[in-house]
């Protein structure tokens, strides 16, 4: 039963870390337009589009 | 939701065609051939006109506009859009051909253009805009919009935003111009505006992101409070060790201490600001069950006694934060609707340079009083003005109401917001901005919402009478209790606190009106705020404007005589004006014309007589087509007519001459919208009072007002904009005396024009009607995309069923709340309850609100 007071703040330490991840992820605006991205995933890439060029 | 849905469709459609068609690409042949077989056009797929317009190589399209996209295309090596769009339903590109200098004015581009974060190596110096397009509908779509690049060299990156309809372009400006780059995307089909509010869209995107940076945090929090919350019902169940309970207690009084002083203070300082001001508020009990379970569980978990209910604490505050970021999300997106639409107004003015007189298009803000100003036939006059030079008529249908337009000449005042319709003049600028007459116009509408009295919320007005039961409720509790054991009592009291703590009966009101408001843009009508649903729930008054609401705003040729083959030069002569009475003409010959266009070659010395019609030469005969003043002026008999009939007929006569004879009379007036007396009667069979408040002629006003059947009393004619504002709030204030101290009758103004922005802004809810001014939309809570009335009953329907929806929620949540409170009293809960119940209730209000029909067309 030891183990929980190690384990429960380890937990905590895991949900803080995707929490920051989220948080990062939000601000940064990629749940700005969950629309678009959908249907440009679909798109052949078999021609350069503009992001190949701008790599 | 629908997003998703709509990506889903769409991608079963291109696995179809991806999986079916797998011949080798060779063998399926070119793109050109594949789109040639069809029977529409051969770029958008729309049935085709009689005289398709062709190419060289003989396809058929629509329209010009679609043959210069297959044009641009095919020169690109872009003809996958074709396969990429398979059976989409296809839209007819509409092409402007505009130059689109505007865009390069040093003031717009500091506006709208902002350098590119130079982070990345190799992205200095490059600059990024928006731009708002019109014509994007299927996936197609963004592909094509997003190849750009290879239409306009010097544009890096194309991003289109599919739900608003926003592109972002980054590109080089030392290499293209924006102007450039606009006019690519117009090449393609996809006429680009400047996109106004930037700012105020960022902001929305700001907040946007923050609330959904609390709702993560709250939601993590919730989660990891639940999952010691059951290590701790194990406790409950079958007993644990002191120490470790009290070390889970000290784990879940954190988290949820940080749920509340975190994402949950919002609630906190909302019951804060209800009690100050004596306002009941559906935070006020909120806080209140979120106190005391942090309280109340902080003291147990010290003493180590008594039960806690943090985990109800957390997740209290994440449900709740659910509801109120899907409201906030939802209007924001009505409002960015509403502000892209503004787009649409063109915003740009041709100004002459003093010195070298050439004419220069720049964005109308750029305009300064002293400024020579172009204006041509059917532009928007961008500023006050004096005309200057030429002679034109003026319609100020949008400003004033009238919708017959004045002759204007050299002297005259032009009013920012009319529209120019006969020919090219020019004007110097008197004023610009807040300063114009529409300037003013939106300063009353400041004002009149200014002094728009808030209505309280049913559910506010509910949760006042719910804190006191509850307070009451705990007292009796305490008072049971405290004869057999103090700390029971106590104990007894808190976990009545916030097992009844509303958390369904908070999360009821915003679901089930975004529920509604997000069925009623599905129909084209757009609610901004979703208070407008309630307040429309019941009748009361309702104010029409006239045209456009109940009218065309365009007139219409209600009677024709004549010969039909006379209609062609008729219609080539009148195709020349863009006056709105030739204009309805030209409509009503449009059945009686074999073929487009011939007719307009043997037509010469064509001349507009203003006010009074066009006279010209066809095949060397004189011709004119105008009011009988101007042909009796050339010398043509119109003895033989009945003029009395065609007035009584539709208002305005058109008669048409050729060599001296009477050969055509027209009847031209505005008439009713298909249906209008129909959805009046229904208006008012639902217990509307209906009136029209018009700046149209009082004559023509109160005809429109008999043909509808109303009270000659509720039919104003001739009203200024400050008239419209003082006749809603007058209505307001009977409204209020009536009402006593109950919640006053609604009174709803329906309007299109800048003259009724400052009454849409005061009534209790203001409602524009598609096609309207720039103004009526920012005022108006409500936006119908369709003109006239069909779908202001269903807006009144869905108000009234959503009305039915919050009350059916509530009651639900106050069952749960009761039982809750019930067993509290009883001292029967344990935290295992609290934790079952209140999701319980949730997930049946948030059922009943997105269940509900509240605007579906079956209802």
């Amino acid at each position: 039963m030891q183990l929980v007071y190690i384990i429960l703040p380890f937990a905590l330490l895991l949900a803080g870390i995707a929490l920051a991840a989220f948080v990062w992820s939000a601000r940064t605006g990629q749940f700005d337009d969950l629309e678009t991205p959908g249907h440009r995933v679909l798109f052949d890439d078999t021609e350069s589009g503009p992001r190949d060029k701008d790599a | 939701m629908r997003a998703l849905r709509r990506a889903w469709s769409w991608r079963t459609e291109v696995g179809a065609l991806r999986f079916t068609d797998t011949r080798p690409r060779a063998a399926r042949g070119s793109a050109d051939e594949d789109v040639g077989r069809a029977t529409g056009c051969v770029h958008c797929g729309l049935p085709l006109p009689s005289e398709p317009v062709r190419d060289d190589a003989g396809r058929r399209f629509c329209c010009t506009g679609c043959l210069t996209v297959f044009g641009v295309l095919g020169a690109a090596g872009l003809e996958d859009f074709y396969r990429l769009r398979g059976d989409a339903p296809g839209a007819r590109a509409e092409v402007s051909g505009r130059g689109f200098e505007e865009l390069d004015d040093p003031a717009f581009l500091a506006r709208h253009v902002r350098r590119t974060s130079g982070d990345e190596p190799g992205r200095a110096g490059r600059v990024q805009a928006e731009l708002y397009v019109e014509g994007v509908h299927c996936s197609a779509c963004i592909w094509l919009v997003e190849r750009l690049p290879r239409f306009v060299p010097g544009v890096v990156r194309a991003e289109l935003d599919f739900g608003r309809r926003i592109v972002r372009v980054e590109y080089a400006p030392d290499r293209v111009r924006l102007s450039a780059v606009a006019r690519g995307l117009d090449r393609l089909g996809y006429p680009p505006h400047p996109v106004l509010g930037q700012s105020a869209r960022a902001a929305r995107r700001r907040e946007e992101r923050r609330e959904l940076v609390r709702l993560g945090i709250a939601g993590a929090l919730a989660m990891n409070a639940m999952l010691i919350a059951f290590a701790l019902y194990g406790g409950i169940l079958s007993g644990m060790e002191a120490d470790m309970r009290t070390f889970l207690r000290g784990g879940s009084l954190l988290l949820a201490l940080a749920a509340v002083l975190g994402p949950g203070r919002t609630f906190l300082r909302g019951g804060w600001a209800a009690l100050r001001t004596r306002t009941a508020h559906m935070d006020l009990p909120i806080a209140l069950g979120l106190v005391a379970g942090i309280v109340g569980g902080a003291v147990n978990t010290v003493l180590g006694i008594g039960e806690v209910y943090f985990e109800s604490v957390a997740l209290l505050v994440f449900f709740l934060l659910v509801g109120r970021y899907l409201q906030g999300r939802q209007q924001r997106s009505a409002q960015d609707a509403l502000e892209l639409m503004h787009a649409l107004t063109p915003a740009r003015a041709r100004r002459i340079d003093p010195v070298s007189g050439v004419v220069q298009e720049v964005p109308s803000e750029a305009l300064q009083p002293g400024d020579r100003i172009e204006l041509r036939a059917g532009d928007l006059v961008p500023a006050d003005a004096t005309l200057e030079a030429g002679t034109t008529t003026v319609d100020r249908a949008l400003l004033s109401g009238e919708s017959r337009p004045v002759p204007a000449g050299p002297g005259d005042a032009l009013f920012a917001g009319c529209t120019n319709l006969a020919g090219r003049v020019e004007a110097r600028v008197t004023a610009v901005g807040g300063e114009t007459r529409i300037g003013g116009l939106m300063a009353l509408v400041q004002d009149a919402a200014a002094r728009k009295a808030p209505s309280v919320r049913f559910a506010d007005r509910m949760a006042g009478r719910f804190t006191w039961t509850l307070l009451g409720l705990a007292a009796v509790t305490l008072a049971l209790w405290w004869p057999r054991s103090p700390a029971a009592a106590m104990e007894h009291a808190v976990a009545l606190l916030i097992v009844a703590c509303p958390c369904a009966l908070g999360l009821a009101t915003p679901l089930a009106i975004v529920a509604a408001v997000g069925k009623a843009a599905r129909r084209g009508i757009l609610v901004q705020g979703g208070e407008a649903l309630e307040r429309l729930s019941r009748p009361g008054r309702i104010f029409l404007d006239k045209t456009g609401t109940l009218t065309a705003p365009r007139p219409v040729a209600r009677q024709v005589h004549g010969d039909a083959s006379e209609a062609d030069w008729i219609h080539a002569l009148e195709a020349t004006s863009s006056h709105p009475l030739a204009a309805a003409v030209c409509a009503a010959l449009e059945p009686a014309l074999p073929g487009r266009g011939s007719a307009a070659d043997g037509l010469v010395d064509v001349e507009e007589r203003l006010g009074r019609g066009l006279v010209g030469r066809w095949h060397g005969e004189p011709v004119a087509v105008g009011s009988p003043a101007l042909l009796a002026e050339l010398g043509v008999d119109v003895a033989g007519l009945d003029l009395d009939a065609l007035l009584e007929a539709g208002g305005t006569p058109v008669l048409a001459a050729r060599d001296g004879r009477l050969v055509a009379a027209f009847a031209v007036g505005s008439v009713l919208f298909q249906g209008a007396e129909h959805e009046v009667a229904a208006l008012r069979a639902r217990g509307w009072r209906v009136g029209i408040l018009s700046g149209d002629h009082p004559e023509v006003v109160s005809q429109v007002g008999a043909a509808l059947g109303l009270d000659p009393a509720d039919v104003h004619g001739g009203v200024t904009p400050e008239g419209k504002l003082a006749a809603v709030e007058a209505a307001l204030a009977s409204a209020r005396e009536l009402a006593g101290d109950d919640e006053p009758a609604p009174v709803v103004m329906v309007g299109d024009g800048v003259n009724d922005a400052a009454a849409l802004a005061a009534a209790t809810v203001g409602v524009a009607v598609c096609g309207g001014a720039e103004a009526s939309l920012a005022a108006a809570d409500v936006y119908m995309g369709r003109p006239g009335l069909g779908d202001l009953g269903a807006l009144l329907d869905g108000a009234a069923r959503t009305r039915g929806v919050i009350r059916r929620g509530l009651s639900a949540s106050l069952v749960y709340n009761s039982t809750a409170a019930g067993l509290a009293m009883a001292g029967l809960i344990n935290p295992i309850w609290a934790a079952i119940l209140m999701p319980l209730s949730s997930l049946t209000v948030v059922s009943l609100a997105y269940r509900s029909r509240t605007f579906d067309p079956a209802g």
